[in-house]
């Protein structure tokens, strides 16, 4: 390939100019973006986004920009799902079809790279972000800078997948990009190494995030607040992070490995040279399994939170709650081999690994029971994340008990890489990770924002995912004990035609869904005066992020709150001392704003736009310009400023005095 | 006066949270050590995969290995020092210290790109076969380490210089040196599992 | 100009101790240096004289290295059981489990797969 000093593999051709679809898609990202500059310039609000959004340190921004950044991807990852579904439901009655194989293979391998790591991951680690300092008392997290830094480095790591749109092309190797087929030799193009950029610097950003929270979470809990005293989402949110923190460096280490297969012709996994695929399989799998947990962990936490607050009641169990966490903390790191039962290591192995998973079920199981009896003989409010947690309940038993079908080595041996794996694994994340994602979205939006969201479009949202998530992948599960393989494009056999089509009219049923949220967003924004949540705490909760206003001041508490169990703000109420007015406030100690994260983010995109490209002296001198920010801004030691004690006084006076005509009444 | 009062607050905000940073870097070191981890897995997996290619006894010179040991564990022991100079507040002896811990880090470093130099001109570099693939991937992400390490040691010495001994600086110290020592037992490590078992 | 500031903080008290790190002694790095010195040298002889069969020699070597990272992690990184260290040690201990499982799941999966996939390829035993 000839490549140019100036410009690396990149020509003019690596615009695909000849497929109108992919055009269409990044005319319309294109003039979205337009729309949004067009916007900014028009209402002046350059500046006001550079101070207050893009240069924030503060959790709850950063958060909020985490859940816009997931929302966005949401949006993508699902078109890329319904060219899937109606890709199959035309192209198996002999047809053809709209895409080609080689674009058909792009949107499946984008698909599940988005939705796990620039929908899911963000979308759980924005909630983290809001949430859980507010629900130890905390003013922020532990390192406020590295906080924005990584929310930087995840949302440049977006970038580069929907660059790789417009530029070049993405890969077709599979969400994972196993080798052989993500070795040179198959994947001449800059695909997989846009794949392999772009996760790894994210990755960097989730690591980072990672090591922020759990010292966050150790170190800076209210006085008072012992381990066994912190609510569940903040437990989950450690487990979590302790997850991301051993698991991340493993497919940090696997897609360096691959890299330097690509770029240096060595051979960790190619087939010949000594190299070894398998280890590839083993090694990212090793980060996978855990990763499907630091997913839906989190998310065990926000049903626990919802259970509990519409409930009325403390939650069952919370001991053994906290257990079954760690539990599954530890067993995730010992299934890793299910996923691949047929590679061949031998009924000794698979037994082991077969078990193992069975195991992890257990935990799972006592959690789905908690819940059920925390709801038991309560007085459960029907509100929109209840809704979305009760749907949980049925659907993840579900995908669950198929889970431990696959769990059966010998069942698997039929059941791997076929659509039944695929309706699996979607029941466990739309009903695990979707769900509770959902649920803490319509829950804590309120908090974030001021105002509750519309609740009959989350009603529609909720009946119109639930619906159409049974009808989507029901069939699909049919299909795979029919037979059917994943990831085709095209297939010939009648008799699988009329469940393809079903499975397409779910999709668009789910779309609905979606639609309804977005609608959902809008409509509440309009009509935010009337959803105002004034009290900070709009559903009677129990933890203390209620204890604050709705949106918390930039220092979260006036005066951090002493806690003497669980339920800390429900105590407070209880005893009457809940916050109020003081007549004084001392001065807070806070982070001040950088924009370094900021810049630090967009040198990486230029990063690894060069490196897919091979532009070294592109990618030399971004890396230079990032160590060389990084060093600049460690010489820079006044990052923090006091907030003056009238400043408090007044924001607090704002806060308790549109609440004060209530208190008289 | 004033500024002392400013900077004593300053510092008490800090101490509230007693710790943190050091905690947060320690639990970076640890997901460190599984990334090691990882690339020793990998390399253990492929260390028989010679692909016709030289095997480590072939290769290492085992006397060049212990000098680059020796050198890593003196710079262990200076650092140490200079931990106990700062500890005493004395900066120009930190100076001296770091400078011996430099010195021995860069020799370390330059042994080591010297010894890939030579392995790469007797055809034996990294895209020979998967053992050398991976050999040269566990001693690089290695010696990468050390190598910002020195970087860091470098950025120390002007913030030293222009600020001296300030809490925030001796937090750096003591986090590089946590950073230093980590690196040391990865080659504890690497010569055990790489070097010795290989020429064994 | 900053020296009166510095002065004033070293006396507030012992910034190492309470920042996690324990005890920092001229003698504990001493002591380290010397024992890894020696636990060094002593795998570095068995190899270069060839002075214990290879039977021996690997668990021997693997033994000597796990003393040495403890040396290490005490007299260097200064590891105690205080209570200031409590979440060190919890984070360390966790990382060592992960690192285990890591290391012994992915050599006893790669080799039993080796062994059923390519037995002509095994090492003859």
């Amino acid at each position: 390939m000839n490549e140019s000093f100036l410009f690396g593999k990149l020509t003019l051709d690596a615009i695909p100019f000849h497929e109108p679809i992919i055009m269409g898609a990044v005319g319309g990202m294109v003039l979205a973006g337009l729309a949004v500059v067009g916007a900014l310039t028009y209402f002046k609000a350059w500046k006001l986004l550079w101070d207050e959004w893009l240069t924030s340190v503060d959790h709850k921004k950063i958060g909020i920009m985490y859940i816009i950044l997931a929302l966005v991807m949401l949006l993508r990852g699902f078109a890329d799902a319904l060219m899937m579904r109606s890709q199959q439901a035309i192209a198996s009655a002999g047809a053809a079809g709209y895409l080609p194989p080689e674009h058909f293979d792009q949107v499946f391998t984008a698909h599940g790279v988005i939705m796990i790591f620039f929908m899911a991951m963000p979308f759980v680690i924005g909630l983290m972000n809001i949430v859980m300092p507010l629900q130890i008392g905390a003013r922020d997290v532990a390192f406020p800078y590295l906080n924005s830094l990584s929310f930087w480095l995840t949302a440049a790591g977006a970038m580069l997948v929907n660059i790789s749109l417009a530029i070049g092309e993405f890969a077709h190797a599979g969400w994972l990009a196993y080798p052989p087929l993500s070795e040179l030799p198959f994947s001449p193009g800059v695909g997989v190494d846009y794949y392999i950029w772009a996760l790894q610097i994210s990755g960097i950003g989730t690591l980072l995030t990672g090591v922020n929270f759990i010292t966050t979470i150790l170190k800076m809990r209210a006085p008072g607040m012992k381990l066994m005293h912190m609510p569940i989402f903040t437990w989950t949110t450690l487990c979590a992070n302790m997850l991301i923190v051993a698991a991340f460096p493993i497919l940090t280490v696997t897609l360096a490995m691959l890299g330097l297969d690509r770029y240096f012709g060595m051979h960790f996994f190619t087939h010949d040279g000594g190299g070894n695929p398998m280890m590839y399989v083993n090694l990212i799998w090793a980060w996978g399994h855990p990763e499907v947990y630091i997913l839906v962990i989190p998310c065990f936490g926000i049903y626990s939170e919802v259970v509990a607050t519409f409930s009325g009641k403390s939650l069952f169990g919370y001991k053994s709650m906290v257990y079954a966490t760690m539990c599954i903390t530890v067993l995730s790191f010992i299934v890793w081999l299910h996923h691949f039962f047929t590679m061949g290591s031998g009924a000794k192995v698979n037994a082991f690994f077969g078990i193992t998973t069975m195991i992890i079920s257990i935990p799972t199981g006592v959690k789905i029971f908690n819940w059920l009896f925390t709801m038991y003989r309560g007085r459960v409010r029907l509100e929109v994340p209840v809704l979305w947690t009760i749907g949980f309940i049925i659907t993840f038993a579900i995908g669950g008990m198929t889970g431990v079908l696959m769990a059966v080595p010998p069942a698997d041996f039929v059941l791997h890489n076929s659509l039944f794996l695929i309706a699996h694994f979607h029941n466990a994340i739309i009903g695990g990770v979707v769900f509770g994602v959902m649920a803490g979205f319509s829950y804590w939006f309120p908090k974030a924002t001021g105002f509750k969201l519309d609740p009959f479009l989350g009603k529609v949202s909720f009946w119109s995912w639930f619906i159409g998530f049974y009808i989507a992948f029901m069939p699909i599960y049919a299909l795979g004990l029919m037979g059917m393989t994943r990831r085709l494009a095209h297939v010939d056999n009648p008799v699988w035609h009329a469940y393809l089509i079903v499975a397409a009219v779910g999709a668009v049923i789910i779309g609905v869904g979606i639609a309804a949220t977005v609608l959902q967003v809008v409509l509440s924004i309009v009509r935010r005066d009337k959803l105002k949540d004034t009290t900070g705490d709009p559903w009677n909760g129990r933890t203390l992020e209620w204890a604050t206003s709705s949106p918390p001041a930039f220092y979260n508490f006036a005066n951090v709150p002493v806690v003497k169990g669980i339920d800390a703000f429900w105590t407070m109420k209880q005893e009457g001392k809940a916050p109020k007015l003081e007549p004084s406030y001392a001065k807070i100690h806070m982070p001040k704003n950088t924009g370094t994260g900021f810049i630090i983010g967009i040198l990486s995109i230029g990063l690894g736009f060069a490196l897919t490209w091979h532009i070294w002296w592109m990618a030399a001198g971004a890396f230079l310009a990032m160590v060389g920010m990084t060093i600049w801004h460690s010489f820079d030691e006044h990052r923090d400023w006091f907030v003056p004690s009238e400043t408090v006084a007044r924001t607090e006076a704002l806060h308790f005095g549109v609440k004060a005509p209530e208190v008289v009444q | 006066m004033t500024a002392i009062v400013k900077d004593r607050e300053f510092a008490h905000a800090d101490h509230s949270d007693a710790g943190k940073t050091p905690l947060g870097f320690w639990i970076y070191l640890m997901s460190d050590c599984v990334l090691f981890a990882s690339i020793f897995a990998g390399f253990v997996v492929l260390r028989d995969n010679l692909n016709g290619g030289p095997a480590g006894r072939e290769l290492f010179d085992l006397s060049f290995v212990a000098v680059e040991t020796g050198l890593l564990l003196v710079s262990s022991l200076t650092y140490g020092m200079a931990m106990i100079a700062a500890n005493a507040g004395n900066l120009r002896t930190v100076f001296v210290w770091l400078a011996l811990t430099f010195l021995c880090g860069f020799g370390f470093v330059s042994m080591e790109v010297h010894e890939f130099g030579k392995l790469i001109a007797e055809g034996a570099g990294p895209d020979r076969s998967g053992f050398l693939s991976g050999f040269f991937t566990l001693v690089g992400t290695h010696g990468l380490h050390v190598t910002s390490g020195l970087v860091w040691m470098g950025v120390m010495f002007v913030q030293l210089a222009l600020r001296g001994l300030t809490a925030v600086n001796r937090t750096r110290l003591l986090l590089l040196s946590l950073f230093w020592h980590f690196l040391d037992i990865v080659w504890i490590g690497v010569f055990s599992i790489v070097y010795l078992m290989g020429a064994a | 100009m900053t020296k009166p500031v510095d002065k004033h903080e070293f006396e507030d008290g012992h910034a190492f101790e309470d920042t996690g790190s324990g005890h920092v002694t001229v003698k504990s790095y001493l002591v380290g240096f010397v024992l890894s010195v020696i636990l060094t040298a002593v795998p570095f002889w068995l190899v270069m004289t060839h002075a214990a069969p290879a039977g021996v020699l690997i668990p021997a070597i693997i033994a000597v290295g796990v003393v040495q990272i403890g040396v290490h992690l005490k007299c260097f990184l200064h590891m105690d059981r205080s209570a200031s260290q409590i979440w060190n040690n919890a984070a360390f201990v966790f990382a060592a489990i992960i690192v285990g499982i890591l290391i012994v799941g992915s050599l006893w999966i790669m080799y039993h797969l080796n062994m059923n996939m390519m037995p002509g390829m095994m090492p003859v035993e």
